[in-house]
C-alpha cells in the first residue's frame, strides 16, 4: 500500500482492503433469529397502528411483526410485499426514525421504538435470499404498458401491472436496472449487491421486459411510446444536478456527488477508488451525507460537509447527521460557497457565513480542498414532458399527468417526499389506476 | 428490617420461604447451596420405599409456556420422585440437618398405600433429624399410574386413612400435599384434617400438555415420538393455587388448618398474597428452577420492606388478613359503581384499550382522530378489561363513584347502602323484605 490518508491529492488505496471491507460492511447487520424474536416481542400490536399510518406504503406493521414473533417470517414478508414490493430496500434505506419508528408508541413510552426497519429486513431477506417470489400473475389482459425508468417508482409500478396481467416493458437509461437503489445510495446500506438481487427477485413475477440504455430523447419518445403502448408510466427521477454558480466551479476536482456515489457503487475494487485528502461536500441532504461518509470511509483525511442553512433545515435526517459525525465528518452549517480557488485544480474553497435567511454576514472561511462534491439538489431533465409544476411533472392523487394515457411517480413527479418508499407507493398506486383504466 | 422468622406447625425457619419438594431439593449439594443462598427451609425431594429406586425417562422431562421475551410462565414436568437410593438420601439429610439445625428440613414421602409401608418408613426417616413430613398425594404423572401420588390425593378416604397411619407412626408434624386435579379442594383438605394431619400444602402440579410437536404430531415433552401429561406449575398456576388456598382458609371446617402455600410464587409479592389469603408460609420451585437459588434474596428483602412499610413485625401478623374478604359472588356490593379513567399524560396511544372495548366489550371508549382515547361513562360497565390490556401500569384506573353521584350508564344516582344479589329485585329468590 503506497498511499495513506495523508497522501496529497486525489489518490486511490488510502486504506488497505481489510479496512475498506470493514468500513463498507453492513450499516445495520441483519438480525439473527433470536434478535428478531426479542425485537418482535416488544410490539404491542396497536389498534390502527401509528406506524402503519406513518408508512407511505401503509405496510401492516403490527401484523408482520406478529408473524415474525410466531415463527412465520415468510408470511411476514408477504404482508410487507403486498404493500411494498421493494420492502427489502426500504428496510435498508428508509429514514425510519422520521417515519414508522418515530411514531411507535414505545418511542412515546420509553424513547426506544420497536426496531421496525430491521425487523422488516429480517423478514424480507428470508424470502429474497431463498429466491421465493410469493406473487403470481393474473390472466393476461393483452394490454401493454411502458414504464420509463427502472428505479423504485418504475419497478413498483411494473410489478403491480404485471401482477394484474398486463405486459410491461421497462426502459432505463443506465446499463442496469435499479435506479437510485443501484446507483444513488451509500454502499453500506445495500451490501452484497442487494439492489441487483432485489431487481432479479422482483422480475420473477414474469411479464416484465427490461430494456436498458434507452431514455427519453435518446431512443425513446413519448409520442412513440403512446402510440405503441396502452399506457405509459414515467418514473424518470431527477437526472440533472444543480450547479453552485460560483467562480471556479469548472476546476478539476469539483465533481457531482451523485456521480461519485454511482461510481463507488459500481466499483469492483474499492482500493482502486480515488478520493481526495481534503474533501468538501456541499449540500445538506441524504446525497451529501452519503458522499461525505463514503469519502471518509475511503480514507480521506478531512471531510467537511457544508450547508448554507442551519442544522434543523438539513434534509438529511438526524440519524444521518449523527452517522456522518460519528464517522468523523465535520458538519459546517450556515456557510454558502463563494469561490473555488486553485490553479487548474481546486486547492481551497471559500465560504461566506449566512444567517438563517441566507443573508451574508460578511465573514468568510476557506477550507483546504483537493476534491469538492456538489450535492445541492437535482432537477428534472427532458423535453416535451407533460405539464410541470415546481419543476416536476404535475400529477394528481392517482399519478395521472396532464396527458391522457401518461402517468408519473417518484422523484420526477409532484407530491410526497423524495424517498424510495414514497416512490414505491406512487408507482404502485399509479399502476392500480392504470389497471382500473385499462380494465374499464 | 422486619423479622421474617417463621413458625409453621411448630417448625421454625429463618424465613417463610421454603423450597418445595422437587428437583432443586433432590440432594445434599443443592440443599446446602440453597440454605447458603438464604432459603428458610426445604422439603426434600420425595422419598420412596427402600429397594431399587424409580427410574426416570432419559429424554426431556420439562415442557414450558413462554411469555414475551421468553419469560417462562409455566413449566410442566414428567419427572418422578427421587431416583436415588433411600439410604443415600437419608445420610445426606442427616448431614444437612446437623449442619443447618436452624433451617427447616421436611421429608416428602410417597410409598404404596399400605399401612406397613408408611409406618415402617416414617420412623426410619425421622432418624435423620428432619423437622416433619409432607405426604406426597399430589404428583399427577407416573407415580399416579402405580396407585400413588394424586391417585391417593383424588380419593378423600385414602387421604384420611394414610394421614391417620402417619400420625400414629410419628410425633413429628405431618403435612398433606394436595393435588389440584380434583373438583373441589375442600374434600381432600377436610379428609386430611379428619385423618389428623397438622397441615396441608397446596397446590401440587396440574395435569397438562404444554405443547404439541406439529412435525411429529406428539405432545411435548416428547420421548421417542410420544408424550404424556405432566405436572404444570410456575407463575401461570398462581391464580388457581390462590383460589384453592382461599377456599380452604375460609371454609369454617378447615379454617384453622395450617396451609403451606405453593403455586407460582416468584416474587415477595406472590408470597405475601398467599399468606394474606391464609398460608402460613410458602413453597417455591419454578422460580428457583428458572433463576437459581439467589432469587430468594429478592423475596426476603421485598417482604421485609413491605412489612416495615405496613408496620408488621412478624409474618404471622398478616397471615389470613385477606381471607375474610374472600366471599361469594352473591354478596358482592352491586351498589358499588366504578368507571374507567384514562390518564392522558401516561397514555402512549397504542389503542389496545379501544380495540378490546370496541371489539369485545361495551363500546365504551372513544377514539379521536388524533388518537386521544377517552371513556364514555354512559357505556362503561367498569369491566376492567381496558386496565388489563393497557401496557402502561396505572395508566387506566377505576374511579369509584360517590354516593349520590349519577351513574350515566343507568341514569340513576349511586346508592350509599350496600346491596347485593340476595336482595336484588331481579333475583327471583330475593330475600328482601316486601
Amino acid at each position: 500500500m503506497s498511499n495513506t490518508p495523508f497522501s496529497d491529492g486525489i489518490q486511490a488505496g488510502r486504506l488497505d482492503s481489510a479496512e475498506l471491507a470493514e468500513n463498507f460492511g453492513d450499516l445495520h447487520p441483519r438480525f439473527d433469529d433470536h434478535e428478531a424474536l426479542v425485537a418482535a416481542d416488544r410490539c404491542y400490536f396497536c389498534h390502527d397502528a401509528p406506524c402503519m399510518t406513518a408508512c407511505p406504503t401503509e405496510i401492516d406493521i403490527p401484523l408482520f411483526i406478529r408473524q415474525i414473533a410466531t415463527g412465520t417470517p415468510e408470511a411476514a414478508a408477504k404482508t410487507i410485499f403486498d404493500q411494498n414490493i421493494l420492502g427489502g430496500m426500504c428496510a435498508r434505506v428508509c429514514p425510519t426514525e422520521t417515519l414508522c419508528e418515530q411514531v411507535c408508541v414505545r418511542e412515546t413510552a420509553e424513547g426506544n421504538p420497536v426496531e421496525i426497519g430491521r425487523l422488516q429486513r429480517y423478514a424480507t431477506d428470508k424470502l429474497v435470499d431463498a429466491g421465493l417470489h410469493p406473487f403470481g400473475r393474473a390472466d393476461s389482459t393483452g394490454k401493454k404498458v411502458a414504464v420509463v425508468g427502472a428505479g423504485p417508482a418504475g419497478l413498483s409500478a411494473a410489478h403491480r401491472l404485471a401482477m394484474h396481467g398486463h405486459d410491461v416493458t421497462v426502459y432505463d437509461a443506465r446499463a442496469k436496472a435499479g435506479g437510485l437503489n443501484e446507483f444513488g445510495i451509500a454502499a453500506y446500506k445495500s451490501v452484497e449487491s442487494f439492489a441487483e438481487r432485489e431487481v432479479e427477485w422482483l422480475l420473477k413475477i414474469g411479464g416484465i421486459t427490461v430494456e436498458t440504455g434507452k431514455k427519453l430523447g435518446d431512443g425513446l419518445s413519448l409520442d412513440g411510446l403512446k402510440a405503441e403502448f396502452d399506457a405509459v408510466f414515467l418514473g424518470i427521477g431527477l437526472g440533472g444536478v444543480n450547479a453552485l454558480g460560483v467562480d471556479g466551479e469548472g476546476k478539476d476536482g469539483v465533481d457531482d456527488a451523485v456521480d461519485f456515489i454511482a461510481e463507488l457503487r459500481q466499483a469492483d475494487d474499492l482500493s482502486k477508488m480515488a478520493i481526495g485528502r481534503d474533501v468538501v461536500v456541499i449540500g445538506g441532504g441524504m446525497t451529501a451525507v452519503d458522499a461525505a461518509v463514503q469519502a471518509k470511509l475511503l480514507g480521506a483525511l478531512n471531510v467537511s460537509l457544508v450547508y448554507r442553512r442551519g442544522k434543523d433545515r438539513m434534509n438529511a435526517s438526524e440519524f444521518e447527521q449523527d452517522l456522518a459525525a460519528s464517522k468523523g465528518v465535520r458538519i459546517i452549517t450556515n456557510a454558502s460557497p463563494k469561490a473555488v480557488i486553485g490553479n487548474g485544480a481546486v486547492r481551497e474553497i471559500e465560504f461566506e457565513y449566512t444567517d438563517n435567511d441566507l443573508k451574508p454576514t460578511g465573514q468568510t472561511i476557506r477550507l483546504a480542498a483537493d476534491q469538492v462534491f456538489k450535492a445541492i439538489g437535482q432537477t428534472l431533465e427532458g423535453e416535451g414532458l407533460p405539464a410541470l409544476e415546481w419543476g416536476k411533472i404535475k400529477v394528481d392523487d392517482n399519478g395521472r399527468t396532464s396527458v391522457e394515457g401518461i402517468w408519473a411517480g417518484g422523484d420526477c413527479a409532484t407530491g410526497g417526499d423524495d424517498l424510495t418508499v414514497t416512490a414505491v407507493a406512487e408507482g404502485r398506486d399509479a399502476a392500480e389506476d392504470i389497471h382500473a383504466k385499462l380494465s374499464a | 428490617m422486619a423479622n421474617l422468622e417463621s413458625e409453621f406447625v411448630g417448625i421454625k425457619s429463618p424465613n417463610p420461604f421454603w423450597l418445595a419438594s422437587a428437583p432443586p431439593t433432590d440432594k445434599e449439594y443443592n440443599v446446602r447451596r440453597a440454605f447458603e443462598a438464604g432459603w428458610g427451609g426445604v422439603v426434600w425431594k420425595t422419598l420412596g420405599a427402600e429397594g431399587p429406586p424409580v427410574v426416570n425417562v432419559n429424554g426431556p422431562r420439562y415442557g414450558a409456556i413462554h411469555g414475551a421475551d421468553r419469560r417462562l410462565l409455566g413449566l410442566n414436568n414428567i419427572e418422578l420422585i427421587t431416583d436415588r437410593p433411600l439410604e443415600v438420601n437419608l445420610e445426606e439429610m442427616t448431614r444437612v440437618k446437623r449442619d443447618y439445625p436452624d433451617h427447616a428440613l421436611i421429608a416428602s414421602v410417597m410409598v404404596p398405600c399400605e399401612e406397613d409401608e408408611w409406618k415402617r418408613i416414617l420412623p426410619m426417616i425421622a432418624e435423620t433429624g428432619c423437622d416433619g413430613f409432607e405426604l406426597n398425594f399430589g404428583c399427577p404423572h407416573g407415580m399416579a399410574e402405580r396407585g400413588m401420588g394424586s391417585a391417593v390425593g383424588q380419593v378423600p378416604d385414602y387421604i384420611e386413612m394414610v394421614s391417620r397411619w402417619c400420625k400414629e407412626a410419628t410425633d413429628l408434624p405431618v403435612i398433606v400435599k394436595l393435588t389440584p386435579n380434583i373438583t373441589n379442594i375442600l374434600y381432600p383438605a377436610e379428609a386430611a384434617l379428619r385423618g389428623g394431619a397438622d397441615a396441608v400444602s397446596l397446590i401440587n402440579t396440574i395435569n397438562s400438555i404444554t405443547s404439541v410437536n406439529l412435525d411429529v404430531m406428539s405432545p411435548e415433552p416428547m420421548i421417542d415420538g410420544k408424550g404424556t401429561h405432566g405436572g404444570y406449575c410456575g407463575p401461570a398456576v398462581k391464580p388457581i393455587a390462590l383460589n384453592m388456598v382461599a377456599e380452604i382458609a375460609r371454609n369454617p371446617e378447615t379454617a384453622k388448618l395450617p396451609i403451606s402455600g405453593i403455586g407460582g410464587v416468584t416474587t415477595w409479592r406472590d408470597a405475601a398474597e398467599f399468606m394474606a389469603l391464609g398460608a402460613g408460609n410458602v413453597q417455591v420451585c419454578t422460580a428457583a428452577m428458572t433463576y437459581g437459588f439467589k432469587i430468594v434474596q429478592e423475596m426476603i428483602s421485598g417482604l421485609s420492606q413491605w412489612m416495615d412499610e405496613k408496620g408488621y413485625t412478624s409474618t404471622a401478623d398478616f397471615v389470613g388478613m385477606a381471607t375474610p374478604n374472600v366471599t361469594d359472588w352473591q354478596y358482592l356490593n352491586l351498589n358499588h359503581v366504578t368507571k374507567a379513567v384514562i390518564n392522558q399524560d401516561d397514555c402512549i396511544k397504542c389503542g389496545r384499550c379501544y380495540a378490546a372495548c370496541e371489539d369485545t366489550s361495551h363500546q365504551a371508549i372513544e377514539m379521536s382522530e388524533d388518537r386521544v382515547f377517552t371513556v364514555k361513562d354512559d357505556e362503561c360497565v367498569a369491566c376492567n378489561l381496558c386496565v388489563n390490556v393497557c401496557p402502561v401500569e396505572n395508566c387506566i384506573t377505576m374511579r369509584t363513584l360517590e354516593p349520590g353521584e349519577m351513574d350515566e350508564r343507568t341514569n340513576t344516582p349511586v346508592e350509599a347502602e350496600y346491596g347485593n344479589w340476595t336482595a336484588h329485585p331481579n333475583n327471583p329468590m330475593s330475600t328482601a323484605a316486601e
